[in-house]
């Protein structure tokens, strides 16, 4: 398994989209510190690039790769090797090379400028990010054998996820804005990985907004050492759940 | 020249020097201390004329309901230590031209009928509260029906933990009072830190009033009074003012008032008043404005606060002018569509527009209400998404194409730069 791992990260250096994403961060994250002024204000234009770019190559890439190293796979589907294992190599390889690209690229410049507690959240959400994601776009690849499909459904997913998704609650708020609606929108918030992350950074950025009757009801529940682990605990749930459904389907796909 | 002031410098002192000496011939100075001819307080009290000065020695004194019932000055030496043990009102005043200097008073159990407080004074003319120090008493200062009072340089500590509203006093109640000088005085630790009701033509300066229970500063019908260099941090809800109208409110700091129902400034039905020069840092809601008409609210700074300003729609005709707007995370939010304020050169920091002409203001209107703001008010738990790229979006379509927020709701000439107004900011933080 290891050894696959090394051949998926050798082939993604190797193409060196990698490190293009890591010099667009770096600079993205760099240019925004600098030009925020307070370190907050910085946190705050960098935690909007990071839950909108960062799926979005997060998982174009990822489906792009799957498809590229098609042939790879089919090769080593040949080879007395356990499906599952090729499969989650592939993901960690890819996983891994995204998220050491966002630590290097956001990670290092948020260490400089603006370490804080609300800092490291931002790049814990990142990487969580990244690693579901990526789980997204290896379902999205399993899903389908054509390739402008998959990227299709990976984009669907990006869109769902990024846009469409808090669209669709706010209406729902609205409409039902005579019930008492506080626990329903944690609920749907924790159905979205990306809120969740913006949440989670929110918190401890704009608490004062947030400390209103409502925003109290959140702070004690998501402010708290018990809330913030449950939070990330979601986001792993968000990794593991569309991975293992990809890992189920791979493992009995007819390739 | 010389010669006119020496010659008025005489005229002076010849006036003044006989009136002084009277003042001092009037009135005999009784001691009191823990080894004096007098060991107590209320006895010494009881014995002294009209006129005479009581003055205490440090030490601790265990009485209470002392009443002062001839004009005296009770004065404090070293510290004397008054201890009530919780039995009752420590210090009644019921004559005119008292003055109470120099003691701490402490220890009055909460009392439902009678409010008992370390000093209480009832139906007085002419009265002096200065530099005592109250700690753990149910009200602190408690005046009603009295005219022409100072109550400078206290300071009280109350005992909060573990108590509601209703269990608790105000550290400085003042009832059917004019013409009050509240300054300099330190008050925590009560329900109310300062409040006052029917209180008229008064000064409330240089005042810190901070962790109370309920409000920083409670006042209702008092009509003309002034409100300067105070400073109300970390209240359970804030100062809230009701009824009232004339009010100057300038140079005051409002600062860390958050939690679920908390603002820096409640203001209910006000009129006609001014409020000027003021800070509000932190604060969960900086202003929250209803039935407020005619107000200048003028040279404040909003910085960092949940909302700057909650402007419900039964406002009419305030206008705020030359305030800076940073860092909030709302700047305006509202409950209707009908606005009949006015917002004119503000700084507003999430103003984008550009200015071609150079004259410092910019050349497109700035909308300070957001579509966003608008739905929290309507739908609260909505402000989960807060910062969301779709708000974002919507926020930005409104501002293009505004439909839902309200067309007047708008400043005309938003400023470029962040106005320097506070020339009296350092000023403040010494006192702090």
């Amino acid at each position: 398994m290891g050894k696959i791992i090394k051949y998926v990260l050798y082939d993604i250096v190797k193409s060196k989209i990698i490190i293009a994403y890591t010099l667009f961060l770096l600079l993205l994250s760099i240019g925004l510190f600098n030009l925020g002024g307070s370190p907050d204000k910085g946190l705050l234009s960098l935690l909007n690039l990071v839950l909108l770019t960062v799926p979005l190559i997060s998982i174009v890439f990822a489906t792009t790769h799957f498809y590229n190293s098609y042939e790879f796979i089919e090769l080593l589907v040949a080879q007395p090797i356990d499906r599952r294992k090729i499969f989650l190599s592939e993901y960690l390889g890819v996983a891994f090379a995204l998220s050491a690209a966002f630590l290097v690229g956001v990670g290092i410049p948020v260490l400089l400028f603006g370490a804080s507690l609300t800092g490291v959240y931002l790049v814990l959400t990142g990487v969580f990010i990244t690693f579901i994601f990526v789980a997204m776009a290896f379902l999205a690849s399993v899903i389908t054998r054509d390739k402008a499909k998959g990227i299709g459904i990976a984009l669907m997913l990006w869109f769902y996820f990024a846009l469409i998704y808090d669209g669709i609650v706010l209406f729902i708020l609205y409409t039902f804005g005579d019930y008492p609606l506080e626990h329903a929108t944690l609920a749907m918030t924790a159905l979205n990985p990306v809120d969740l992350g913006r949440i989670l950074v929110l918190l401890n950025l704009d608490v004062s907004a947030l400390m209103g009757y409502t925003g109290a009801l959140y702070k004690s529940i998501l402010g708290s050492l018990w809330g913030i682990s449950l939070a990330f605990g979601l986001l792993v749930v968000w990794v593991l759940a569309p991975l293992l459904w990809a890992k189920r389907i791979f493992s009995r796909k007819d390739l | 020249m010389m010669r006119n002031t020496t010659k008025s410098l005489l005229t002076v002192v010849s006036v003044l020097l006989p009136l002084v000496l009277a003042q001092s011939a009037a009135g005999a100075t009784l001691t009191v201390c823990r080894t004096c001819a007098l060991t107590s307080v209320k006895q010494t009290v009881q014995q002294a004329q009209p006129g005479d000065t009581v003055l205490v020695n440090g030490g601790v004194y265990q009485e209470s309901r002392i009443e002062i019932n001839k004009p005296l000055t009770l004065m404090g030496k070293n510290n004397p230590v008054i201890d009530g043990n919780f039995t009752g009102q420590l210090i009644g005043v019921t004559a005119d031209n008292v003055t109470i200097q120099g003691f701490t008073l402490k220890n009055v159990a909460t009392s439902y009928t009678r409010d008992d407080a370390a000093i209480r004074v009832f139906e007085r003319i002419n009265i002096k509260i200065l530099d005592n120090t109250i700690l753990k008493t149910y009200f602190a200062i408690y005046l009603q029906n009295s005219d022409r009072i100072v109550i400078k340089g206290n300071k009280v500590i109350g005992e909060n933990k573990g108590k509601n509203e209703s269990s608790l006093g105000n550290a400085i109640h003042l009832y059917y009072t004019d013409n009050v000088e509240i300054s300099g005085n330190n008050v925590q630790g009560h329900r109310d830190g300062i409040y006052l009701e029917v209180v008229k033509n008064s000064q409330v300066h240089h005042n810190t009033s901070h962790q109370n229970m309920r409000y920083g500063m409670h006042f209702m019908f008092s009509d003309g009074n002034t409100y300067t260099y105070n400073t109300f941090r970390n209240n359970g809800a804030g100062v809230a003012v009701m009824y009232t109208t004339h009010v100057r409110m300038v140079h005051n700091t409002f600062e860390d008032n958050w939690g679920a129902a908390s603002y820096g400034l409640l203001l209910r039905d006000i009129s006609n008043s001014v409020i000027r020069h003021n800070t509000f840092r932190r604060n969960t809601t900086a202003i929250h404005m209803e039935g407020s008409s005619q107000l200048d609210i003028k040279n404040n700074d909003f910085e960092r606060n949940g909302w700057a300003v909650k402007l419900m729609t039964t406002c009419r005709e305030d206008t705020f002018r030359l305030n800076n707007f940073t860092g909030n995370s709302f700047d305006v939010s509202t409950n209707g569509t009908i606005q009949e304020n006015h917002f004119e050169q503000n700084y507003w920091d999430k103003y984008t527009g550009y200015d071609l002409n150079k004259d410092q203001q910019g050349d497109v209107p700035y909308r300070p209400l957001s579509l966003f703001s608008m739905l929290v008010e309507r739908v609260p738990p909505a402000v989960m998404f807060m910062r969301s790229f779709m708000v974002n979006l919507l926020d930005n379509l409104e501002k293009v194409l505004p439909s839902i927020t309200p067309e007047q709701l708008v400043d005309g000439q938003p400023l470029m730069k962040k106005i320097n107004h506070d020339n009296d900011r350092k000023f403040v933080q010494v006192l702090r």
